[in-house]
């Protein structure tokens, strides 16, 4: 029998440390891109300024990057420590991933890291250049390979259940790969990633500008991190994942509870501001409505219709009672291997097999589940309205909230006169915490709305944990609290600490505090 | 191409193939955390020991996630039961490993000596703490873990963190800290000078004497004093067995049944032991380098000693010998291992011409004029 209290406190040191290390990722993701650009305008320009640039930020890049990697083991230790029987059970599948994950992504960025910082006297210029590329290249390869691993985890695509190994296995890897719902988040994810490196930059140059100290360098970075920004924030947005909510039904289940649509509307959809959905009632109070928005969002036409919350519920009563004949059946099979009669029963329900197993949450036998029970459980089979609905609303807000700086920040800088700007400066600056409110937002409407599913439509997540107790639960949870705390603690000192230095802690004798005679480090 | 059988012996030999990587690539660096807080007897002594490795540690580390994400997807119902069994081991190990990054990048950020010295014990712990751990796991590995599976392949454990402290695996502890420790020096003495040369030079002495006397003694017990496992049942190599069909007989001295049916096999302890006293005599003559690639193949021999007697079991059950993983019934499906055997063979080679490339970029001594010059650059 699976504790419930093991399941939600898994649950909960999963989202912790993986909201944890997207902390770390989108920046490590952005500044690498941000390191390459400067770094190819100094060997095209030979300006040693382009030279400060991609070293100051490479330190403030190098205390992110260390996190990132301290954080990122976690995650991969733990799908075997706390989801055991995921590993299993989807292994076949999702386990190659991130193999080659390792070997194509996490070796490069991490081999090369190195001879970024270290290498500036050893290498040609052409040479370090090519190393910092690699090192770019390295960190947007490994968000390709988890989010097509992620990808799949949403949208299972390519892969059958085999009765013998009681486990999924592999049949296509093409079709893994060219998973519309994980190229959609490749780029999605990457681009907000390019985001936060922008808006970092943007932000700190900002700090400097407004200090007016070392002017030349801040607003040459200003300029950099403005139009990378802006390309970023425009592919975010116009590519935002929404485009894929269609493909699937645990992501149409996610843009019925974004939208609280809890009736199918006629296309197309209209999109729903703002309101509280009411989950009792199955209603939104207070709703202000824009016609048509949603379904030109999502369908990206104005005929297709998008299913409404009670539709997609009834569907999934309908598919837990045919998952309950395939698990009826999956049992008889594996007593009686060869009987075809049997055999061809479950073959005609199997797809559904993954809803017959939402039931072990509610009853140990699945056979004779009471209609009580495949009630509650159709109910669950989709996540809860309102943290989608408001999740999905901050990111979107923080999104553009972004659009609206970086957008400014480059008309003014086109005018060449955004310096001067102080408000802008200003925004730029209280900005910074935007791209990680959108980030980690981004999240939670992404994995949340994936629930009660860890593979969608066939492994709940109820049923992937570890046989392990609570007990170790809180150790574990105490550890990572207590680590993580205080590791965020050193690296946000060591950050401030060194953003308020500025290029003055490259010791290159151009800069403000140097200027002064003064030593702060 | 090949037939399922042919692939999970290779798979087996891929596996300890990055076991190995990983533990030649990563045990010196292992190895020179252990070592710090002992040998640097200066701030700049022990920043010298950090930037032998600074550069490149992050890329070894790597070996040891590429061998979780190739256990995972190769041998998943390996990486699901280890891993979740070993859930309080595994979090500790996961704990020290977090502060072998931060200490390698925030350690000389700041000059403040209290900083540092707190940060070099923490790179202490990063370095014990995973060596600890890991040679505590390969014990229990050899002794049997305490795991059961039932009929829908659900792992349980019946074990504690404290119940891994077994006398056998707490002599496996001393083996690998030593092996680790005398990979690291001998790393130190090819790669630094003087001083640091010198006490690195008497700890290869120490280390490399340990290393022998306990491997030695490791050997005696598993032959006359520790329980093997056999398979006694027939077992179809052409498909992915039902696990728990299979039975197992688990008996003193099974474990050299492989010895005696490939007498070759005895090779690899006996380079171990011939390869550790060859490391004395190297360093004693200066040849630094190659005393290295000795230490890197004593690494290998030992490794390849505990998992050729183990074939073809990866993780014997002590509580029910049904419920062991071995080759024939834990691994991936034949799709996914050949599709991974292709990219692990493209993607490997590429991996180490470049990790070759970097080492001969970085190549040379680090000596203590080359910290103080660049005191603000380096580790």
């Amino acid at each position: 029998m699976i504790i419930n209290e093991v399941v939600e406190l898994s649950r909960f040191q999963f989202a912790l440390t993986a909201l944890y290390h997207f902390l770390f990722v989108p920046l490590t993701l952005g500044l690498s891109f941000l390191l390459a650009i400067m770094e190819s305008v100094y060997v095209m320009s030979n300006k040693p300024i382009y030279k400060d640039m991609t070293r100051f930020w490479g330190k403030l890049f190098g205390i992110n990057f260390a996190m990132g990697v301290t954080t990122g083991i976690t995650l991969e230790f733990q799908f075997g420590t706390n989801w055991a029987y995921f590993s299993h059970y989807v292994g076949d599948v999702f386990g190659p991933l991130l193999a080659v994950e390792g070997m194509m992504a996490f070796f490069l960025e991490s081999t090369f890291v190195g001879l970024f910082f270290f290498g500036w006297d050893r290498l040609s210029k052409g040479q370090h250049l090519m190393v910092t590329w690699l090192l770019a290249f390295g960190t947007s390869l490994s968000a390709l390979w988890i989010l097509i691993a992620n990808g799949w985890m949403q949208h299972p695509v390519g892969a059958e259940f085999n009765y013998d190994t009681m486990r999924m296995e592999l049949t296509s890897i093409a079709d893994v790969f060219f998973n519309p719902i994980a190229q959609v988040k490749f780029v999605h994810t990457v681009a907000a990633g390019y985001v936060t490196g922008s808006m970092f930059v943007l932000g700190i140059s900002a700090y400097y500008l407004l200090k007016n100290r070392d002017v030349a360098f801040a607003r040459r970075s200003f300029r950099i991190a403005a139009g990378f920004g802006l390309a970023s924030v425009l592919s975010v947005i116009i590519l935002g994942d929404e485009s894929g909510y269609t493909v699937g039904e645990v992501q149409r289940a996610k843009l019925a509870t974004i939208e609280a649509e809890w009736e199918t509307e006629e296309a197309p959809a209209s999109f729903t501001l703002f309101g509280f959905p009411n989950e009792e009632t199955m209603t939104t109070d207070y709703a202000v409505k824009i016609p048509w928005v949603m379904g030109l969002i999502a369908t990206r036409s104005i005929d297709e219709k998008v299913d409404g919350i009670k539709e997609i519920v009834e569907r999934k009563r309908n598919r837990i009672k045919s998952g309950m004949i395939a698990y009826k059946n999956l049992e008889l099979l594996r007593q009686d291997k060869n009987n075809q009669a049997i055999k061809s029963v479950f073959e005609a329900h199997k797809d559904d097999l993954g809803h017959g197993l939402l039931l072990k949450k509610y009853t140990e036998n699945v056979i004779d589940a009471t209609p009580e029970q495949i009630e509650d459980a159709a109910r669950h089979a989709i996540p809860k309205v309102a943290p989608m609905f408001w999740t999905f609303r901050g990111m979107v807000f923080s999104g553009f909230m972004m659009l609206f700086i970086f957008a400014l920040s480059f008309y003014f800088n086109a005018k060449r006169t955004a310096h001067k700007q102080r408000w802008l400066l200003r925004l730029a600056f209280y900005g910074i915490p935007l791209p990680w409110i959108a980030s980690e937002l981004g999240w939670v409407v992404a994995e949340y709305g994936r629930q009660p599913w860890t593979i969608a439509n066939i492994l709940p997540t109820h049923l992937s944990v570890s046989s392990v107790s609570a007990e170790q639960l809180y150790l574990s949870l105490t550890g990572f609290f207590v680590f993580y705390t205080v590791l965020l603690v050193i690296e946000l000192f060591l950050m401030t600490k060194y953003i308020r230095l500025g290029p003055s802690s490259l010791h290159t004798g151009r800069y403000h505090f140097e200027q002064e005679g003064l030593d702060h480090v | 191409m090949f037939d399922f059988e042919t692939l999970r012996i290779i798979w087996w030999a891929l596996l300890i193939f990055l076991i190995c990587g990983f533990t030649v690539m990563d045990g010196f660096d292992l190895g020179i955390g252990m070592l710090l807080p002992f040998l640097g007897k200066t701030d700049d002594e022990r920043r010298v020991m950090l930037n032998t490795v600074g550069p490149t540690w992050e890329g070894n580390q790597t070996w040891l996630v590429t061998l979780g994400g190739i256990s995972f997807g190769a041998w998943s119902l390996v990486y699901a039961t280890f891993f979740s069994g070993l859930y309080t081991g595994m979090l500790v190990l996961l704990f020290g490993l977090f502060l072998r990054p931060v200490g390698f990048d925030y350690r000389s950020k700041l000059v403040n000596p209290r900083w540092r010295s707190a940060w070099d014990w923490a790179l202490f712990a990063g370095g014990t703490v995973p060596a600890v751990v890991l040679s505590l796991a390969a014990g229990n590995l050899i002794i049997g873990l305490p795991f059961q599976l039932d009929s829908d392949l659900r792992s349980t454990y019946s074990g504690s963190f404290w119940d891994l402290f077994q006398p056998f695996a707490l002599l496996s502890v001393i083996v690998g800290v030593a092996l680790l420790c005398l990979h690291g020096a001998v790393f130190l003495h090819w790669r630094t000078e003087t001083a640091l040369a010198h006490r690195a030079r008497r700890v290869i002495i120490w280390s490399a004497l340990i290393f022998t006397i306990s491997f030695i003694i490791a050997g005696v017990w598993v032959a006359i004093g520790l329980d093997g496992y056999r398979i006694t049942s027939a077992i179809d190599t052409t498909t992915i067995n039902n696990l728990l069909s299979k039975t197992v007989a688990k008996e003193n001295g099974l474990w050299l049944t492989n010895y005696s049916t490939y007498p070759w096999l005895l090779l690899s302890p006996l380079l171990a032991i011939i390869g550790a006293g060859l490391i004395v005599f190297l360093s004693a003559k200066r040849y630094t380098g190659l005393a290295f690639l000795t230490s890197s193949l004593v690494v290998v021999c030992v490794i390849v000693t505990a998992a050729g007697s183990m074939f073809p079991f990866i993780m014997p059950s002590s509580i029910s010998p049904t419920s062991s993983l071995t080759v024939w019934d834990s691994s991936a499906s034949r799709y996914t291992l050949q599709l991974l055997f292709f990219a692990t063979v493209l993607m490997m080679p590429i991996v180490m011409a470049y990790t070759a490339w970097v080492y001969r970029v970085m190549r040379g001594k680090v000596t203590v004029e080359d910290i103080q010059k660049n005191k603000n650059v380096l580790y």
